[in-house]
């Protein structure tokens, strides 16, 4: 700026040229900027490729030495170099169908409670309180897990599922075992209470957007409460709740800390979900500064490969079915 | 006839009496874990503070310490995390609001954008392993705050896109008219009315990265003693817990307690910071 006006002092030049130098200058600084802005936002889409690519990098080796039977296997031998992703992959599917089997009915209920049910000064203090419970770090829900819920399980709830449950025709398996307190069951659980509150907020926020008129000419024919929010309510928002659904499954698959805490890190397939398990976060976070051969961090790697597919299809899914309302909504 | 509607009726309305009290047994049971967890994090911590842990190492098994070597590698990758990705991110989230609004390009950056904010973190951990780890040979602190600058981003992205978009079109289009070029009208004009947002996107990325333990385990790893070489492994106050919790030794377990405690309470503070920032900006727009 500076030399500009020493240039136009000492030239003294017409008015309009300083004004079409002024003009030149503002164009090339309004041009840097928008490459400025437009190179940091290809840098997001960048991030993303480059984590995706580094990591296909990294697993090459495991997914060349083992192929197919990568995903097949149950080995996990760090002496004898093999390496299966089975036991991870089956671990974190079964926590994260446990996470959800409990999280989508009561995060349904809050929701529902949070938008139909509870007397408008309740809403607001009720609703920060839980979106409290997602701002916790996961290493807190791992230490409570641990030193508290764990016992809680081992005295009083794997007994009581032994005996209850244990006996059952076809379900009996799952509820077959020793009161360790540590296994998938209490990981499942632990996840669970870490993803109410995402899947709660999504489902209450869009909740919210159902128009006042269809709920009303629904009351105005003689619905109930929950004749509304399940003939109306849900109908109105069914895309957006299952994209609220995947969200906190997205969250549950890809959980580390507190999943790795009270799982067990043992690489056995069982049936019971009372015994200790893996999932692929957890492995990578117990096991990765201790990999000490090539192809064991490799087969790492390739794991975290594989969650982050998962993660972005579940993912992919969420985003796009949330963006579903929006255009329903748009269209009105 | 009547008798048969009076049943259907009553069957009606004990349905959804049912589904009322389910729903709000539902919210009770979620509050249950929160009270729960935090009440535990409260005594334990409460009962493990000690001034020791604000000057003294972390100790080896059996010994009696402190946290400040964690505490200030927590500190410092933080900082050093806000301070590589919020910059990127307030003008990725520039370009999405102003520049790209509609476009293909704009809409594949916040697509992308949403699915980072959620994507496991310890997979951007691994990223950051094979990218600097492995290139620099060894373990550092820089590569930690790296990792978490790469969490803190899509926060800041996803806020000032948003921010940006709140702002009154008639705002831009009064500064425009006077001839300012579209930079300065951005800059100093739009970032000012949309400033409040971004700080608390910015307050809300640092909440999350500071208890973030999992991409650290394997970027920064954990150091016993007192460093403030970014280039070597750092120890963090989420690592250390995760590693005394995990040990057998009582004294680890107090300490641990402690680390927890402190990063409980320093997130929640700072949430409701961010929060109130939001809540006053609505009632200023109302």
């Amino acid at each position: 700026m500076s030399t500009d006006q020493v240039l136009a002092a000492s030239a003294a030049p017409a008015p309009q040229d300083i004004t079409a130098r002024r003009a030149e200058t503002d164009r090339r600084a309004d041009r840097a900027f928008r490459y400025l802005v437009t190179g940091a936002g290809i840098f997001v889409l960048l991030a993303l490729a480059g984590a995706a690519l580094s990591m296909l990098w990294g697993g090459k080796l495991a997914f060349s030495t083992f192929g197919f039977s990568f995903l097949t296997s149950t080995d996990w031998d760090a002496v004898g170099h093999k390496f299966g992703a089975l036991v991870p992959i089956y671990g974190t599917l079964v926590t994260a169908i446990i996470a959800m089997l409990i999280a989508v009915p009561v995060s349904f209920g809050i929701a529902l409670f949070l938008t139909e049910v509870a007397p408008p000064w309740l809403r607001t203090p009720v609703a920060s309180a839980i979106e409290l419970l997602a701002g916790i770090p996961s290493i807190i829900y791992g230490m409570w897990g641990l030193f508290v819920f764990v016992p809680v399980m081992s005295s009083t709830v794997i007994p009581f599922l032994n005996k209850y449950l244990g006996g059952l025709p076809l379900l009996g398996p799952l509820f077959q075992g020793p009161p360790l307190g540590i296994g998938m069951l209490t990981a499942g659980i632990v996840l669970a209470i870490m993803v109410i509150p995402f899947i709660s907020s999504v489902m209450r926020e869009v909740f919210l957007t159902v128009p006042t008129r269809l709920k009303e000419s629904a009351y105005a024919l003689g619905s109930t409460t929950w004749e509304v929010a399940w003939n109306v309510v849900l109908p109105y928002t069914r895309s957006a709740v299952i994209g609220g659904i995947f969200l906190g499954l997205g969250r549950a698959l890809g959980e580390t800390m507190a999943v790795t805490f009270v799982l067990g890190n043992a690489h056995h397939l069982t049936a019971s979900l009372l015994m200790p398990g893996n999932s692929i976060a957890a492995t990578i976070a117990n096991e990765f500064s201790e990999a000490d051969s090539q192809i064991y961090q490799s087969s790492l790697i390739a794991l975290g490969f594989l969650l982050f597919i998962v993660t972005f299809v579940v993912l992919a899914i969420a985003k796009l079915m949330l963006m579903r309302l929006n255009r329903n909504e748009g269209n009105r | 006839m009547s008798a048969i509607s009076e049943k259907l009726y009553r069957r009606r309305r004990l349905k959804n009496n049912l589904a009322l009290a389910l729903a709000s047994a539902a919210t009770l049971f979620g509050l249950f874990w929160l009270v729960w967890i935090l009440w535990t994090t409260l005594v334990n911590g409460i009962g493990a503070l000690k001034p020791e842990l604000f000057y003294q190492m972390t100790p080896p098994p059996g010994e009696d310490g402190g946290l400040a070597n964690a505490f200030f590698g927590s500190i410092l990758m933080s900082l050093l995390a806000i301070l590589m990705g919020t910059p990127v991110g307030i003008l990725a989230g520039t370009f999405l609001a102003e520049y790209a609004r509609r476009s293909v390009l704009g809409e594949a950056i916040r697509f992308v954008n949403d699915i980072l904010l959620s994507a496991p973190s310890i997979v951007l951990g691994l990223f950051v392993y094979t990218l600097v780890v492995r290139q620099m040979g060894h373990f550092s602190g820089l590569a930690g705050a790296i990792t978490l600058a790469l969490i803190v981003l899509p926060v800041v992205v996803r806020t000032t896109d948003e921010m940006l978009k709140l702002v009154p079109s008639q705002m831009r289009e009064a500064a425009l008219s006077l001839g300012i070029p579209q930079w300065k009208v951005t800059v100093q004009v739009l970032y000012r009315s949309a400033l409040p947002g971004i700080v608390t996107g910015v307050l809300l990325a640092l909440a999350r990265i500071s208890g973030e333990t999992a991409p650290l385990l394997f970027t920064a790893l954990n150091n016993q003693f007192w460093s403030h070489d970014i280039a070597g492994p750092l120890a963090s106050v989420p690592v250390v817990v995760f590693q005394y919790a995990m040990s057998p030794y009582d004294t680890w377990h107090v300490l641990a307690w402690a680390g927890a405690f402190m990063v409980t309470v320093f997130v929640l503070c700072i949430s409701l910071i961010a929060r109130a920032i939001i809540a006053r900006r609505k009632v200023a727009n109302d």
